[in-house]
């Protein structure tokens, strides 16, 4: 999980892990997306929006940004990794209260790229993603798990 | 009477606000009057305090006397477990709490 | 013994140095409380009455000599000199500081121990039956099955911020010493065409909204259990409420939504999650089933044993129980001296049940959700000198299940969300009831008291369960009958106004007596209410 290459030494962090463009189409709500304007290719997802209606759609996606209203909101976590099982390649961003400790976690269920609403210290994200290299189960990353690594 | 307690920081140990700083002894606390929520703030922001409360209490003359039974537990220690109270000599300490 | 390899302990030493790493930056206020708070209940550190608790998790309740060695020595080094165990068959410290958390972490991780998702809105330490791998009646050793779920829920990525606290529990045997339908998933592994899966109930639990949980699925075999269980826990993080922290547990989402739809839709994320290769091989559980070979049990053991003392006599019939290999037993250690405090060990009684687990029980002792000990695989042959150490040490009660070996929470004498105290309740009960001879006529008899609605002394599954609460700033206890967390599972009933702290030990009287007065030959207490219903006991007690 650790890419700590990503991630400058000092001052702000980089806090998107992909290689392409940053997209800069402002995200439309869900409602706005089925309803009004599905030729959007951003979208933001509330906590409690279901991710499967995005489904239909994903090719055409480029950025869906998922709410975090507050750290203990784990729902997002789950949004993720629908989004990542049903083939989404676009970039996923989680947006709110996202914090350090809660970052590996969320790049473990498919997010790579974060706004946060308050700073992270880029010191503490560097030890964060790259604390844990070995992990128990399969989620939307490439982590290969224990198990996995146990019996080839 | 009001009076602000929380516990310590690094220790977790239980503390009453003097009217200068933090005792572990209830004896030393001072009434708060309607200060209590502004010096909580300001010493929980500064780390001296965690999870800073306002409570009643009724002076007497050993002291000042929680309203709540949670906090005179908090005060002596678990009634349980004499020896391990504030007051380890006075068996009869716990009569107190209730 | 599960032992763990490379990839486990770099996972736990990890887990040290990043409480270590978070601790400082609470300590240095780079986080809030408010932040911190989540973070060091997932590693089981809590802020007490009157100091921080930290609770060690003890996976499945299994441990060995040198596991508990540690534990005595982190009571006698960071805390006062004993510790607590626990419903959930783990041990808490109630004097923990803050600044030593880190270090009793780094030390528990020397012996393959953590405080890992003991607290916190995740998938908590899974329990099972103490006497797996023991008992004649289990079709097979749940603790490989656990291990699996424990390995499969440790840091697990989605479901570390689930809409509340969720606990697990598997058995392997129809007689349930787990309480394994009051868990938010309950898994009773089961055998059909030779072939060994789980049975699974969704939606137990006690608290203040207590529910048994229905049958969710009748089998799911063992290359399908981790989609099964991912199915499971999605669809509660998903769609579990987060309104109202009364109304988060599964249980509610059952209730609401009903186990029929409840279950299509774990059927529909199953068959989508299926797909993802999540489970790990069967290979994999034979790793880990290997380690929890059964001992080398000597075949030809006597089971000749010298009854010649009575008090011996006495503690082998109640504390000891029929192991599947002839010529040995198991030994439950009894935690509830009279006026003792339940699940309370001393660092040196730590000690001596360690020295006697590795000397007599094939290095192994068990913690049950009774707040006792077991030393599962114990000599008929050794049973004397076994007895023997306990007496010294004030280990040997002779109460297994009897009224005096009480389940109590720590209450209001340690617990910050306790309305009343529970320890002096049971203290006063059991010396009421102190006569061995008195106990033993009552039979079993599962008592069990919480100092509030959260219900950690399963008052709801005691056959007289006692709840404390708060009346206009005094203790009240109200009394319940006829609950039970067995495989005859069912809640208590409230028998109506509440009592002081004294009124309710009369009050129980009154029931036991009642229950003298009424039952048939072979009745337990429970068969008896079951029977009379609460009427006649009523009326015993309210006149």
């Amino acid at each position: 999980m650790a890419d700590a290459d990503q991630t400058d030494i000092g001052g702000e962090p980089e806090l998107r892990f992909r290689d392409d463009q940053p997209h800069d189409e402002p995200a439309v709500t869900l409602d706005a997306f089925l309803v009004e304007q599905s030729n959007a290719t951003a979208v933001r997802l509330e906590a409690g929006d279901d991710a499967r209606a995005l489904l239909p759609y994903l090719d055409r996606l480029a950025l869906i940004e998922v709410s975090f209203p507050t750290y203990r909101d784990g729902r997002g976590y789950s949004s993720g990794r629908i989004l990542r099982e049903a083939g989404y390649k676009g970039e996923l961003r989680a947006a709110g209260d996202v914090l350090v400790d809660q970052l590996p976690h969320m790049r473990r269920c498919g997010f790579d790229s974060f706004a946060p609403e308050a700073e992270i210290d880029a010191a503490t994200l560097r030890r964060s993603l790259s604390r844990y290299d070995q992990v128990y189960q399969r989620a939307a990353d490439t982590a290969v798990p224990v198990w996995k690594r146990r019996h080839g | 009477m009001k009076l602000l307690t929380g516990n310590d920081l690094p220790t977790g140990d239980v503390v009453w606000w003097t009217g200068s700083g933090w005792s572990r002894h209830l004896a030393d606390a001072a009434d708060v009057g309607a200060n209590g929520e502004a010096v909580a703030r300001a010493e929980e922001g500064a780390r001296r305090v965690n999870g800073p409360y306002v409570i009643d209490a009724t002076p007497s003359p050993e002291g000042p006397r929680p309203a709540h039974i949670k906090d005179r537990i908090r005060a002596l220690g678990p009634t349980v477990r004499p020896d391990l109270t504030l007051k380890p000599a006075d068996p009869d300490a716990g009569a107190w709490v209730i | 013994m599960y032992r763990y390899d490379e990839y486990d302990q770099g996972i736990v030493d990890a887990r040290v140095d990043e409480f270590r790493d978070q601790v400082a930056r609470r300590l240095s206020g780079q986080l809030t409380e408010d932040q911190f708070k989540p973070l060091r209940l997932m590693n089981g550190l809590y802020l007490q009455l009157h100091a921080y608790m930290l609770r060690v998790a003890v996976p499945y309740g299994t441990l060995d000599s040198r596991q508990m060695r540690m534990l005595g020595h982190i009571a006698r080094k960071y805390d006062r000199g004993y510790g607590h165990f626990t419903t959930r068959q783990n041990i808490q410290y109630n004097w923990i500081k803050l600044l030593d958390a880190p270090d009793i972490l780094a030390e528990l991780a020397t012996v393959e121990m953590h405080a890992i998702q003991t607290s916190g809105n995740c998938i908590r330490n899974i329990s099972s039956d103490q006497f797996a791998g023991a008992a004649a009646d289990e079709v097979t050793d749940p603790r490989p099955w656990a291990e699996l779920i424990r390995q499969w829920s440790t840091f697990h990525p989605e479901f570390s911020y689930l809409p509340r606290k969720f606990k697990i529990a598997v058995i392997a045997a129809d007689e349930d010493r787990a309480a394994m339908r009051l868990h938010d998933i309950g898994i009773q592994l089961v055998s059909r065409d030779g072939q060994v899966g789980a049975r699974i109930f969704v939606g137990g639990g006690m608290g203040r909204t207590p529910m048994i949980a229905p049958e969710i699925r009748d089998f799911v075999p063992a290359d399908d259990l981790m989609s099964y269980l991912e199915a499971c826990l999605r669809v509660y993080n998903r769609y579990g409420r987060r309104d109202n922290i009364y109304k988060a547990r599964i249980k509610i989402l059952l209730h609401e939504i009903g186990a029929d739809e409840y279950r299509r839709q774990v059927e529909e994320e199953f068959a989508l999650v299926k797909q993802l290769g999540i489970d790990p091989p069967a290979t994999e559980l034979e790793r880990i089933s290997a380690m929890f070979a059964p001992p080398p049990f000597d075949a030809n053991a006597s089971a000749e044993v010298d009854r010649s003392d009575p008090d011996f006599a006495v503690w082998l019939d109640q504390n000891t129980r029929a192991h599947k290999q002839p010529g040995y037993a198991i030994v439950t250690i009894s935690l509830k001296p009279v006026g003792g405090i339940p699940g309370d060990a001393s660092a040196d009684q730590i000690d001596v049940m360690a020295d006697l687990a590795q000397r007599y029980s094939a290095d192994e002792l068990r913690v049950t959700h009774a707040q006792n000990i077991v030393l599962p695989h114990v000599r008929i042959a050794d049973l004397a000198a076994v007895w023997q150490t306990l007496t010294e040490a004030g280990l040997a009660e002779a109460n297994l299940d009897l009224i005096s070996d009480i389940i109590a929470c720590p209450g209001l004498d340690y617990c910050s969300l306790a309305n009343a105290r529970s320890i002096p309740v049971a203290q006063k009960i059991a010396t009421r009831f102190a006569s061995p001879e008195r106990q033993r006529d009552l039979g079993e008899l599962k008592l069990k008291i919480s100092g509030c609605i959260n219900a950690c002394g399963h008052h709801h599954a005691g056959h007289i369960g006692i709840l404390g609460v708060d009346r206009k700033g005094t203790e009240n206890f109200q009394l319940l009958l006829g609950g039970s967390g067995a495989e005859d599972v069912s809640l208590g009933k409230i028998t109506g106004p509440g009592f002081s702290e004294d009124g309710v030990v009369d009050a129980i009287e009154r029931v036991t007596d009642r229950y003298l007065a009424v039952r048939t030959e072979g009745e337990r207490f429970l068969d008896t209410y079951r029977r009379v219903g609460m009427e006649p006991f009523k009326e015993a007690i309210y006149g």
